[in-house]
């Protein structure tokens, strides 16, 4: 094998499929940059509307982080249950993630109606725009990432835990766990240094 | 009902737009008559419109690059022939709300439609035959992003008959590209069909980062990769990290022109510059994602020709990447007059000088290839030739361009537009036609008519340099690009000159067109039956001309830089004793049918028909949860099967 300097051929479809989508992740993450660096430039603009600071009401969004946090961890106990075959395992954890991600969606719904009523909408201020983008856009993801959810149960519920599921399975936890990294930046730039 | 849409949009007292509407009209119904009256649909959906083969892929990019062409390059000539005519009172023949139309179409289709499929597409085909593997990572999705630019470009024709395009430039920088200052239509075709287009282009790009990391032939290590392939991976990583953010500004974009926002109007604390920061924090990168597969093609095309291994192999690799880090440090050189101070600008001239750096090491070690190797003037060699003089006026006024102060007098000049269409017309399109005439043969089995390859290659080359010199002459003597038409009659000449060059650069493309019909209607006596037409040195030359749609009946074993070179050094091995089943990716209708709905959604998102977007998008959802659904089935290519290709493809080789 020296010939081959450690080179054997193509990596298994598990690798390559999983590794696409980390590349996926990373562009995704740039759209995401993209609008942090907008969010910071926009930020002092609030054209005679309310600020960051006149707005954020740091326990709501302290709920909301602990339900996605958590919602990850079941998660990640959802991929360790279906990668040994304990289905009920599976269920029990993809169930829980699928009701904390939707508290959180439920809550950051919440805190937008309630800004829109308050006359603090998207198109107040460059900076609600750039608010409501950013922060939209995490949400966004958040929902695709229910529907993918549900679809993935549905799937594994009738096929089985199969390779081509199981390789799903781990690109869903990926993108799970990337929103949580993501909104940890958010959750920090925005709320945390926007509320003070 | 049909939201904005209603009879107004077809522009009936427009004679030229409806001349044109009517051509292409004429042109895709005589098209789609041929193929239903000789009965060649199901072929055609089976071999190439559900196709997942990368080659197939990639023979439909470069198709769709050509046709985009002859309608950029059409664009072209309507506005040289204007400003011939346009000086003093004379107001020429196109109005300056048609005239403002014509360029921007012309920069949206050459550089998204006519130049990225191109290069996508030579790496589509030629990567994984290069690396000795059996397709990309991922072949539906490699249809789906081919479908999705595919819509794009359908879409800026649609707007062609059904209202109208944008008049803003390439760029669409706001404020004129606000709802406030382009109210019309014209503005939201540029958005949708860009995000459109750009979703598949990030796609492919993910795609290809992944084939050249993952899926190489057993012993490939980097540093015997193919320099094409260190370009298409540095040009695919510039994909990845750069297509997102050109996402995110037209989203923003869209936001403020649909619901009301203010990230980059004049009121409610938006900020123009920050779209113009943003869209060339994508804009840099993208002419090195567009000039290093070009870079990639001219170093097999010279190592081929001078029957000699690439110069300093090593440092071409060092120079690519090099160059792909760099690209990102460079944007703000586009708006030096942005005000940002002499300190910001300063930093920003010095990096864009640094770029000479890299590409000159690259300069040299093609010259260095050339020295004492034996050439022999193929028409890929003449083009790559063509290049190294073009380009290297290209890059001087480019690093010209890059001293501020030089910059406050030429910015927005024709000096300017002289300057990018030197290295994208000198760079990438030359690079295009090289690596089009170089792998022609590999892709269909019969090379591609000599004589009239080298007519196309001298009409393009003379015709670049009479369009453009003078337009270097005009930015110096302070005319401003985008000007539908002048006072200064002292400027008619040159632009009478630069319209003989564009008439010439026509001639080119019939004579492109000319090689293609010849060499379809000969080919049976231009037949490539060694699969190794050029001499060539990596491994998509080992396989035959077309390849199997599993490309290699065994994966190619590496030893070395320009694998097949030292195979053929080495002499041929006994083929082996038995070969092992492999399978192949199923045909897949995902890409087109996700490529229809997502045209029917830009289209209503365009005229404002809420219900046919929804639909639209619900569509697109389902056929992605039905794709998804099913479980892929690869098609298995038996042992005996191969054995039988591989004995066929003695013969002819015997034959040869």
């Amino acid at each position: 094998m020296s010939a081959h300097a450690g080179i054997a051929g193509p990596a298994p479809v598990r690798i390559v499929v999983a590794y696409g989508f980390w590349i996926f992740l990373l562009s995704d993450i740039i759209l995401f940059s993209a609008l942090f660096a907008t969010y910071a430039v926009l930020s002092g603009q609030t054209a005679g509307g309310p600020s960051g600071r006149e707005l954020f009401e740091l326990r709501h969004v302290g709920v909301e982080t602990l339900c996605l946090l958590f919602s990850s961890y079941t998660c990640g106990l959802g991929v360790l249950a279906i990668e040994r075959r304990r289905l009920q395992g599976f269920y029990l954890s993809f169930a829980l993630t699928f009701v904390l991600g939707a508290a959180f969606l439920g809550l950051e719904l919440s805190e937008f109606v309630g800004l829109i009523a308050r006359g603090a909408g998207p198109s107040r201020s460059a900076f609600l725009s750039a608010f409501f983008s950013l922060v939209g856009l995490h949400g966004a993801h958040v929902s695709a990432g229910l529907v993918w959810m549900s679809f993935m149960v549905a799937q594994t519920a009738v096929r089985g835990p199969r390779d081509f599921v199981r390789r799903r399975l781990l690109c869903f936890s990926l993108f799970w766990h990337a929103l949580d990294i993501i909104w940890v930046a958010l959750l920090t730039l925005v709320y945390l240094l926007g509320a003070r | 009902m049909l939201g904005k849409l209603n009879w107004d949009a077809i522009p009936y007292q427009q004679p030229i737009p409806m001349a044109a509407a009517a051509f292409i009209v004429v042109m895709v119904l005589g098209v789609v008559g041929l193929v239903s009256w000789k009965g060649w649909w199901p072929y055609l959906w089976r071999e190439w419109l559900t196709s997942v083969d990368h080659k197939r892929i990639g023979v439909m990019y470069v198709l769709l690059a050509l046709v985009l062409l002859l309608r950029g390059f059409i664009d072209a000539i309507m506005m040289r022939s204007q400003l011939a005519v346009a000086a003093g009172g004379a107001q020429g023949y196109l109005p300056p709300e048609h005239y403002d139309q014509i360029f921007t179409a012309h920069g949206t289709i050459m550089i998204f439609f006519m130049a990225m499929p191109f290069v996508v597409g030579l790496m589509n085909f030629v990567v994984p035959l290069q690396l000795g593997v059996r397709d990309v990572a991922f072949p539906v999705l490699n249809a789906v992003s081919f479908w999705l630019t595919a819509s794009g470009a359908l879409l800026v024709n649609v707007s062609l008959v059904v209202g109208e395009f944008a008049r803003t430039g390439w760029l669409a920088y706001p404020p004129l590209s606000e709802l406030q200052f382009s109210p019309g239509v014209g503005v939201d075709y540029y958005l949708w069909a860009l995000q459109i287009s750009g979703v598949g282009t990030l796609l492919a790009g993910i795609n290809m980062v992944t084939t050249i990391l993952k899926l190489r032939a057993p012993g490939m290590t980097y540093m015997r990769m193919p320099v094409f392939c260190w370009t298409a991976l540095a040009s695919s990583l510039l994909i990845v990290a750069a297509f997102p953010i050109l996402t995110a500004t037209f989203g923003m974009l869209l936001l403020d022109r649909y619901a009301g926002m203010h990230f980059f109007t004049n009121d409610g604390g938006g900020n123009c510059m920050l779209y113009v920061n943003l869209i060339w924090a994508w804009g840099h990168p993208e002419v090195y994602i567009l000039i290093l597969p070009a870079f990639g093609v001219f170093s097999e095309v010279i190592a081929t020709f001078s029957g000699k291994q690439l110069f300093g192999y090593r440092s071409m690799v060092l120079a690519t990447m090099a160059i792909c880090v760099l690209s990102f440090m460079v944007w703000l050189h586009h708006f030096f007059t942005m005000g940002a101070g002499a300190d910001v600008n300063a930093i920003f001239g010095i990096m864009s000088m640094i770029i000479a750096i890299p590409t000159g090491v690259k300069l040299f070690n093609w010259i260095f290839t050339i020295y004492r190797g034996r050439l022999r003037f193929e028409v890929p060699i003449l083009w790559a030739l063509g290049f190294m003089v073009t380009f290297v006026i290209g890059g001087l006024t480019g690093v010209l361009l890059a001293v501020p102060p030089a910059d406050f007098v030429l910015h927005n000049s024709l000096f300017l537009v002289a300057h990018f269409h030197n290295v994208i017309i000198g760079g990438v399109l030359f690079g295009a036609m090289a690596g089009y005439n170089y792998w022609f043969p590999k892709a269909f089995g019969f090379t591609l008519d000599k004589r009239l390859g080298v007519i196309s290659f001298w009409c393009w080359l003379v015709g670049f340099y009479l369009a453009f010199l003078p337009l270097y002459a005009l930015g110096l003597l302070g005319m401003t690009r985008r000007m539908q038409h002048y006072a200064d009659l002292s400027w008619q000449p040159y632009l009478v000159v630069a319209e003989v060059g564009a008439l010439v650069i026509f001639a080119g493309i019939i004579a492109t067109i000319a090689q293609l019909v010849v060499s379809i209607r000969t080919r049976a006596s231009r037949r490539d039956r060694s699969g190794d037409p050029w001499h060539g040195r990596t491994l998509e030359w080992s396989t035959t001309s077309p390849p199997p749609a599993y490309n290699f009946a065994v994966l190619p074993e590496v030893e070395s830089v320009d694998a097949f070179w030292a195979m053929k050094q080495r002499g041929s091995a006994a083929p082996p004793q038995r070969y092992e089943s492999i399978e192949v990716p199923q045909n897949s209708a995902n890409g087109f049918v996700t490529a229809f709905f997502a045209v029917l959604t830009g289209f209503a998102l365009i005229w404002h028909i809420w219900w046919m977007a929804i639909f639209g998008v619900a569509c697109a959802v389902a056929t992605l949860l039905a794709f998804g659904w099913t479980e892929r089935t690869e098609v298995q290519v038996s042992g005996e099967q191969l054995a039988e290709a591989e004995r066929a493809r003695q013969r002819l080789l015997n034959s040869a």
